[in-house]
């Protein structure tokens, strides 16, 4: 309040003591917030003559933009895609606790379904702000069922689509029953009919991502020209890269992306799904397009023992995961994992070695991205953060400690360990 | 005229930094009674204004019942470009320290009308009960403020298009742009300065050598405004050695001597 109330009479909290990360380096700089906003401190004291009403001592921590998850399945046992009595409250179970990892934003994903899933589950997962009941709800990621049947991955068989003859986003509406509080759609845009499909879509304001897909590189220029944006967890579920044809991996370095646009790259970095050395090719090529996503499932936060997930019982020991009860693999989990214990995987399915999604934390994958690709702190954090917002295009308002956006947040130390996590400028989450 | 030598830029500084310290504390300035300080901008009083800073996180000093009147404001540059004087005066010392941002005057230079502007400063320096320590710089062209060469010498808060050595002086914040650098600037008057109860002036560096020699060895001179000083009863110049580098010996000797008993007099106050 003390300002001349000129513009707001709302309270002014100063955090100080920080460095903050502003124009891509973290800077020893106070951060000003009010009504949820980060302030202009400069037109504060000399439009208004105004001065915090609150001082927060951030001990000399790292402030950064909250982090935005564009991938996540579920988590603490909630599985997105499989509806429960009220699948909105999973949502915001899963969106609480997420808060102590640093999310404040995220796309809750669901995974290739039958049409009565999305029907059940769509309308009631809304497009909400986040506060201190949970991470604000961006939109759905829409991960299938219109993809590649070579590349399914871990996705059920029976339920995947291809686009039909009509054109248009017809099939989509058909299926999903609507495109409400949609953000993200992965398709594979070798199906016939993709190009109507992506360009409606980007005019509609949905982004269109690339995966489960074997397309060429070609057919993926194609699609980025029609709209397309991102690629959903690059190298995976994807053609390899090859010399002759680089695939979707190409658009990495490709020189057919329209003007003014880029594309970006969901990578999971937790150390499996991508081998480091990979991670590194990736980022040294397209640096900018880095986005961390956790595509964490429904295991991840769950602590190690035995649990029945659907149909599944899972047991979670140490570094290892296991179906337990029905594996027939005996096969030693490959990549050992050295650098953070926490990180685990699990192996779905009658014994094969498909990845099906990650456990690791977004917190997590922003420490393993730094290490494994040597990038800097802000690097790192805007591949969490400033990234995602650009993908989605909400850049204005999230992922940046720019003046007039919102004061989503996330305390840190050196190591980029957790401290506290705010959102609109309040605390949600303390260590 | 007292003329204070330092060995170099730092310790030039330094020694300014403590001077208004010194003045602000001895002064006890209250809500009933403030303390009013002229401020200048530039390079010359950057580490000026960091050791004022320093000594307010120490806690050795508040800005919390101190008035200030900066000297000047380019026309027409927006407040927010960050070569504005409002950009410097907050960047390197209103945000880092306890003023209360009513107290902190600074002429707009995007102001309707620009003489009015000039009459208002004029009249909230009155009202402020005049300005006790105006600390300023000196230009390479004699200066004080924007007080170019050939502005009277009894002149007030004012409109001046800036002289072609200024507008080149400046032209290394802009990009080295000559036509970027703003052409005409707010500025106090030589008489608004005068009428200050003590004048402090902070000369640094080999370039402006000649300027001070000017500004005391020769005559009161309208070319080389800053020699009005010559007749205030209370003004210190503060120079680093290279800015002595135009006086004669036997100046330079004479108020080294004088120096050294002034420092024991304010060693008392660190």
């Amino acid at each position: 309040m003390p300002s001349n109330g000129s513009v707001s009479d709302a309270p002014i909290t100063q955090f100080i003591n920080c460095r903050i990360l502003k124009e891509h380096t973290l800077q020893r700089e106070d951060l000003w917030v009010r009504d949820g906003r980060i302030l202009d401190p400069e037109k504060l004291f000399f439009d208004e003559q105004g001065y915090a009403d609150r001082q927060l001592d951030c001990g000399g921590a790292i402030l950064a933009p909250g982090f935005i998850d564009v991938q996540l399945n579920g988590g603490y046992g909630v599985d997105f895609s499989t509806p429960s009595e009220d699948p909105g409250a999973g949502v915001a179970f899963v969106a609480k606790k997420i808060l102590e990892h640093g999310v404040t934003s995220f796309c809750p994903t669901l995974v290739t379904s039958p049409p009565s899933v999305y029907h059940k589950v769509l309308p009631e997962v809304k497009v909400q702000s986040g506060g201190v009941h949970g991470a604000g709800v961006l939109g759905v990621h829409l991960e299938g069922p219109f993809i590649s049947l070579e590349k399914k991955g871990a996705h059920p068989e029976q339920f995947l689509r291809t686009f039909g003859g009509s054109g248009g986003v017809n099939p989509l509406l058909e299926v999903y029953g609507g495109l409400d509080n949609v953000s993200m759609v992965t398709l594979a845009p070798e199906l016939a009919g993709s190009q109507s499909v992506v360009e409606e879509l980007s005019q509609r304001g949905v982004t269109v991502s690339l995966g489960h897909s074997v397309a060429n590189l070609s057919q993926a220029e194609e699609a980025v020209q029609q709209g397309a944006s991102f690629i959903t967890h690059l190298f995976n579920a994807m053609l390899p890269f090859h010399h002759r044809d680089p695939g979707i991996v190409g658009l990495l370095t490709s020189n057919r992306i329209p003007a003014g646009r880029s594309v970006f790259y969901g990578m999971i970095a937790d150390g499996i799904h991508t081998n480091p050395a990979a991670l590194r090719i990736a980022h040294r090529a397209h640096p900018a397009g880095l986005v961390l996503v956790t595509d964490a499932i429904m295991a991840m936060g769950l602590p190690p023992g035995r649990h029945t997930l659907g149909q599944q019982v899972i047991e979670i020991q140490g570094l290892h995961a296991y179906v337990a009860g029905n594996t027939l693999t005996s096969s030693p989990v490959p990549n050992q994992l050295t650098f953070d214990s926490r990180i685990l995987n699990v192996f779905w399915g009658l014994g094969t070695t498909t990845l099906s999604g990650s456990i690791a934390t977004m917190d997590m994958c922003v420490r393993h991205f730094q290490q494994a690709s040597g990038c800097s702190v802000p690097e790192a954090l805007e591949a969490a953060s400033l990234h995602p917002a650009q993908l989605l295009g909400i850049s204005h308002q999230k992922g940046s400690l720019e003046y007039g956006c919102d004061a989503d947040l996330v305390l840190m130390d050196d190591q980029m360990v957790l401290e506290a996590t705010y959102i609109s400028g309040v605390e949600v989450w303390r260590k | 005229m007292r003329l204070v030598i330092l060995e170099d830029y730092d310790l030039a500084s330094e020694w300014a930094a403590k001077y208004i310290r010194n003045r602000i504390i001895t002064f006890r300035p209250t809500a009933q009674r403030y303390f009013t300080l002229g401020l200048p901008t530039g390079s010359t009083p950057y580490a000026c204004y960091k050791k004022l800073i320093e000594y307010h996180k120490s806690g050795d000093l508040s800005f919390k019942y101190v008035k200030t009147f900066n000297m000047d404001e380019y026309v027409g540059l927006p407040r927010a470009h960050p070569e504005s004087y409002h950009s410097y005066m907050w960047n390197n010392f209103f945000k880092h320290v306890d003023i209360d941002p009513a107290n902190a005057h600074i002429l707009d230079g995007n102001a309707q009308d620009l003489e009015a502007e000039c009459a208002v400063f004029e009249k909230d320096i009155a009202d402020a009960g005049g300005i006790d320590l105006f600390v300023g710089g000196i230009g390479p062209d004699g200066h004080i403020a924007f007080n170019e060469p050939g502005s009277s010498l009894v002149s007030r808060t004012r409109v001046k298009t800036l002289a072609k050595d200024t507008i080149v002086a400046n032209a290394r914040f802009f990009g080295h742009d000559l036509s970027k650098v703003p052409t005409m600037a707010l500025t106090v008057g030589v008489g608004t300065v005068m009428d200050s109860r003590e004048v402090m002036i902070v000369i640094t560096g080999a370039h402006k050598a000649f300027a001070l020699y000017k500004a005391i060895e020769d005559g009161v001179n309208h070319m080389w405004t800053v020699s009005a000083f010559q007749q205030h009863p209370r003004t210190i110049f503060v120079c680093d050695e290279d800015a002595t580098l135009e006086l004669r010996v036997k100046t330079v000797k004479y108020f080294k001597g004088e120096t050294e008993t002034l420092c024991l007099v304010f060693t008392s106050y660190q």
